[in-house]
């Protein structure tokens, strides 16, 4: 276990750093200008040289990246070009912010989900499991601007129940946390009703219903924790697309997460912040695929960790 | 009842319990039907039968038959929503009062009787048990399913059940998961579960079929003294004629639904009425029986290397290794095939037998090419190791091979005549209507006829199946045919069939045989000389004769012990059980397994000595 652990917290620091390496890269081959952007669109040659020195992007490229990897070392993620205060003090503002959305998203996401996919599956063929699987459709192919600006509509304009958009109390959380939720909720369905499918034609599930036990027994201690285990994995995954989510449900709620934070500095090509965000959101994906990985073997004794 | 009469006029046979107070389970007029493509059709028709107390009642048949759908019926398990009960009455009787009739019953009050007054147990151990709980869990549930009892007394009684089925150091198994434990293990699991609650029936659907011989034998004996002592009645549903033999007190024959005949064991082996009872009878495989060959003893002791060996083995072995450790390094290896050596010549059969891990298998994939392997493998006097790879595939032409399922080794999206026609598209042999005369040549050859080239797989039975293959191993011409226990899948009958047709095969174009089973009934109809296996090594070779006439491993006596004898009159006596498991060819690495030594005792009859 210890050894596990050590492997995948090595191979995890070599994929940060292959993050690192290739977003920095693709923003130093961007063919905006973070300079211009800084200096203005009167400044002379010499104030925009000036910066660029100070900035050290006069540098070449490799120099640039191992000056960024040794403050990075030290936990010190640079500072912002536009706002003028440090990278990772602007991402620990922020996060908070955005890990309590991600919470409420996967929670979402789990309840209405399995739910879902639970009851199709039990209620196999009949009119129950066709009505979830079209929702499920639904929850899968719609777009989360359009479900956002819908629940928006319908729950805050027009029934007033909860708020249009802001952050602070828990009302404030529902409206965002169901709109990044229901794509994964779709996902979810469909995967719990297959897997659970398939699970209760196994042969345990025979010898279940052969000892006399109660229909409740069977399928929550017997079913579910065999077919949750594909359904764990696809969470480590899903932490990945929640972080491509955060950036327009942030937006469309007005969420002061690390998504905002991102938006606007893609807009400023303020270079400092959108490393920042991009490697947090590659550590949050690494962690959360860890984690799957390390409770899998809780649930099912057969899978070992090597 | 017949019963007293049988064992009167045969004055061999004593049931193991007295059969008191009537029938517990009443049968009659009992029709399932199964909902198909094609309408519904019954899987069960009209069948009417009693279980009395304590009696042992066999059902058997082969495939199809309906005896499982029996089984599930009463324990109203039918697969939904496909299957139903017609009509009919199974009813449960009390001792005292009158009984309620299962096929009636909602299902709230059905899950009442389900485990405590009739239990079943299934044929696939390694698939019944449920793989996220422990053992204690799944054994305590049910015990508490149908108990008031606290945890702690509920666990006690589940250790107590474990103790009954002898499982050692019962209480630390309870924390044990069922993929820790072997099949007999994990039968003898489902075993406790089963008898725990102590019902008045148990329901054994083909409950040793997975299990290799040697376990069979303990697990039959462990029903039989549990039988004994909490006087339960018992249903066990077998294929197996030596199983029925071995335990049952009354047989049902069923075919196609219907019952065929019905009497004691000692009448219906002995005086079979029906055609169909006498057939499968006939079909039976029993050791003793082996038909004599066209080859004497002394032909047949082929030393290694003899010139004109189809294939020659010489100190082979295959290793499988185990990752592990913090780089994922290479730290254990199971050694599957430990240095074995032997020779196999034209027109000869040569059976591999052994059990479950023992390596048999892999001996024929490395053969076939199929695992990676050192030692040397000479075929038609060319060895494999110096070869290239086109050379190698050249005389791997040489070497066929027949599998066990005849299901999953046909590709079910390709027409039977193009899977037989592969082997000659692949070595490039042959143009398109050559191909198809050779291969509808071949379909007569094998018993099949020519216009079935066009259908696909699902159309076949199972035995029409391994024909298929049988086929497909015969294109090219091959010296040497491997088959993978290729007729273990197949009912008596099917089976009979197919040996007879490989048996022709083999007369008529002299192709040598490496036939690997479990099955020593099978391998003493067919083989001139056996090979031994236990733990990827040979412990004992010689010919069919010296074998199966004069065994001198304890290994090889006891596998011959463990078949069941398909005859009542000649049960075997108690047999033994063995403590430990057999160990694992996993080891560490640098940990070698110790190597046999084999001793001539003379024509070439090979034992080891340790």
């Amino acid at each position: 276990m210890i050894a596990y652990l050590g492997r995948r917290v090595i191979q995890s620091l070599l994929i940060l750093l292959g993050v690192s390496l290739i977003t920095f890269a693709l923003l130093y081959l961007l063919p905006a200008d973070p300079v211009r952007q800084i200096a203005g669109r009167s400044a002379t040659p010499e104030t925009v040289e000036n910066i660029r020195r100070q900035l050290g992007l006069d540098q070449p490229f490799f120099i640039q990246y191992w000056h960024y990897l040794t403050s990075l070392l030290s936990g010190d993620l640079g500072r912002s070009y536009i706002q003028r205060s440090e990278v990772t003090e602007l991402i620990v503002s922020r996060l908070p912010a955005s890990l309590l959305l991600m919470v409420g998203a996967i929670l979402c996401e789990l309840v209405i989900g399995l739910t879902m996919g639970l009851l199709a599956a039990v209620r196999r063929g009949t009119a129950t499991d066709q009505t979830l699987m079209v929702a499920s459709f639904v929850g899968v192919s719609a777009p989360q601007f359009v479900v956002g600006l819908l629940l928006l509509y319908v729950f805050a304009v027009r029934l007033g129940w909860f708020p249009i958009g802001g952050y602070g109390t828990w009302r404030h959380l529902v409206l965002p946390s169901l709109t990044m939720g229901i794509l994964g909720a779709g996902w979810y369905a469909r995967m719990m009703r297959s897997s659970m499918i398939d699970v209760l034609r196994q042969d345990y599930m025979r010898t279940a219903r052969a000892k006399g036990l109660a229909r409740g027994a069977i399928i929550f201690r017997h079913a579910l924790p065999n077919a949750i285990l594909p359904v764990i994995a696809m969470i480590g995954i899903d932490i990945g697309i929640f972080m491509g989510g955060i950036v327009v449900v942030e937006s469309v709620f007005g969420w002061p997460g690390i998504g905002q934070l991102a938006w606007q500095a893609i807009q400023r090509v303020d270079i400092p912040i959108i490393m920042g965000v991009t490697l947090v959101s590659a550590f949050a994906i690494v962690l959360g695929n860890l984690l799957a990985d390390t409770v899998a073997p809780f649930i099912d004794p057969r899978i070992k960790l090597r | 009842m017949s019963k007293g009469a049988g064992n009167k006029r045969t004055g061999v046979f004593v049931p193991a319990v007295s059969v008191t107070a009537g029938p517990v389970l009443e049968i009659s007029g009992l029709t399932v039907s199964v909902r198909g493509e094609d309408g519904e059709r019954p899987v069960v028709s009209d069948l009417s039968l009693t279980l009395a107390r304590g009696e042992t009642l066999c059902i058997a048949g082969e495939s199809g038959s309906g005896k499982s759908m029996t089984a599930l019926a009463i324990m109203q398990l039918l697969p939904q929503p496909a299957a139903r009960i017609e009509s009919g009455t199974i009813r449960l009787r009390d001792i005292d009062r009158g009984g309620i009739d299962l096929a009636g019953l909602d299902e709230r009050r059905m899950r009442r009787i389900r485990g405590d007054r009739i239990a079943m147990i299934f044929q696939e151990p390694m698939t019944s048990l449920n793989p996220v709980l422990s053992i204690g869990r799944q054994l305590v549930e049910s015990i508490e399913a149908h108990t008031d009892l606290s945890r702690a007394d509920a666990r006690r009684r589940a250790i107590e059940a474990l103790k009954a089925v002898r499982i050692p150091e019962a209480e630390s198994r309870l924390k044990q998961f069922p993929h820790e434990l072997s099949g007999g293990m994990r039968q003898r699991v489902m075993i406790a579960m089963a008898l725990a609650l102590k019902p008045d029936v148990l329901i054994a659907d083909e409950p040793t079929t997975a299990l290799d011989v040697t376990v069979q034998g303990e697990v039959l004996e462990l029903l039989r003294d549990l039988q004994r002592e909490h006087g339960t009645s018992v249903i066990l549903i077998t294929h197996d004629m030596g199983v029925v033999a071995e335990m049952a007190d009354r047989v049902v024959i069923m075919r196609h639904g219907r019952m065929v005949e019905e009497g004691t064991a000692a009448d219906i082996f002995a005086r079979p009425q029906a055609d169909y009872t006498r057939e499968l009878l006939a079909a039976v495989p029993r050791i003793g029986t082996g038909v004599g060959r066209q080859k004497s003893a002394e032909q047949k002791s082929v030393e290694a290397e003899m010139p004109g060996s189809v294939a020659v083995v010489n100190d082979l072995h295959v290793h499988f290794d185990l990752r592990g450790g913090f780089f994922g390094q290479v730290n254990r290896r199971v050694h599957a095939v430990e240095g074995i050596s032997f020779s196999i010549a034209p027109h000869e059969t040569l059976a591999l037998v052994g059990e479950s891990g023992c390596g048999k298998s892999t001996t024929a994939k490395a053969l076939a090419g199929l695992v990676p392997y050192y030692g040397d493998i000479v075929i038609g006097g060319r060895n494999l190791a110096g070869l290239g790879r086109d050379q190698r595939k050249a005389v791997r032409r040489d070497v066929q091979m027949i599998f066990q399922d005849p299901y999953a080794s046909l590709d079910p999206r390709m027409r039977v005549g193009d899977l037989v026609a592969e082997p000659l598209l692949i070595h490039g042999i042959a143009s398109k209507e050559e191909r198809s005369q050779l291969v509808a040549a071949l379909f007569e050859r094998v018993g099949l006829s020519a216009d079935q080239m066009e259908l696909y797989p699902h159309e076949f039975s199972g035995g029409q199946r391994q024909r298929i293959c049988i086929a497909r191993a015969l294109a090219l011409k091959p010296k040497l045919i491997i088959a993978d226990e290729s007729v273990s899948a197949l009912d008596v009958s099917v089976q009979a069939r197919v040996l007879d047709l490989l048996k022709e095969l083999q007369r008529e174009f002299g192709i040598a045989y490496l036939f690997i089973s479990h099955d020593m009934a099978v391998v003493e109809n067919i083989s001139d000389r056996v090979a031994v296996m236990y733990l990827g090594q040979i412990v004992e070779m010689g010919t069919r004769d010296q074998v199966f006439s004069n065994p001198r491993h304890p290994y090889t006596k006891r596998l011959i012990e463990a078949v069941p004898v398909p005859d009542p009159a000649r049960r075997r006596p108690r047999f033994a059980r063995l403590d430990q498991e057999i160990p694992s060819p996993t080891r560490k690495i640098g940990e070698e397994p110790p190597k046999l030594a084999l001793k001539d005792l003379g024509n070439g009859h090979l034992v080891a000595v340790s």
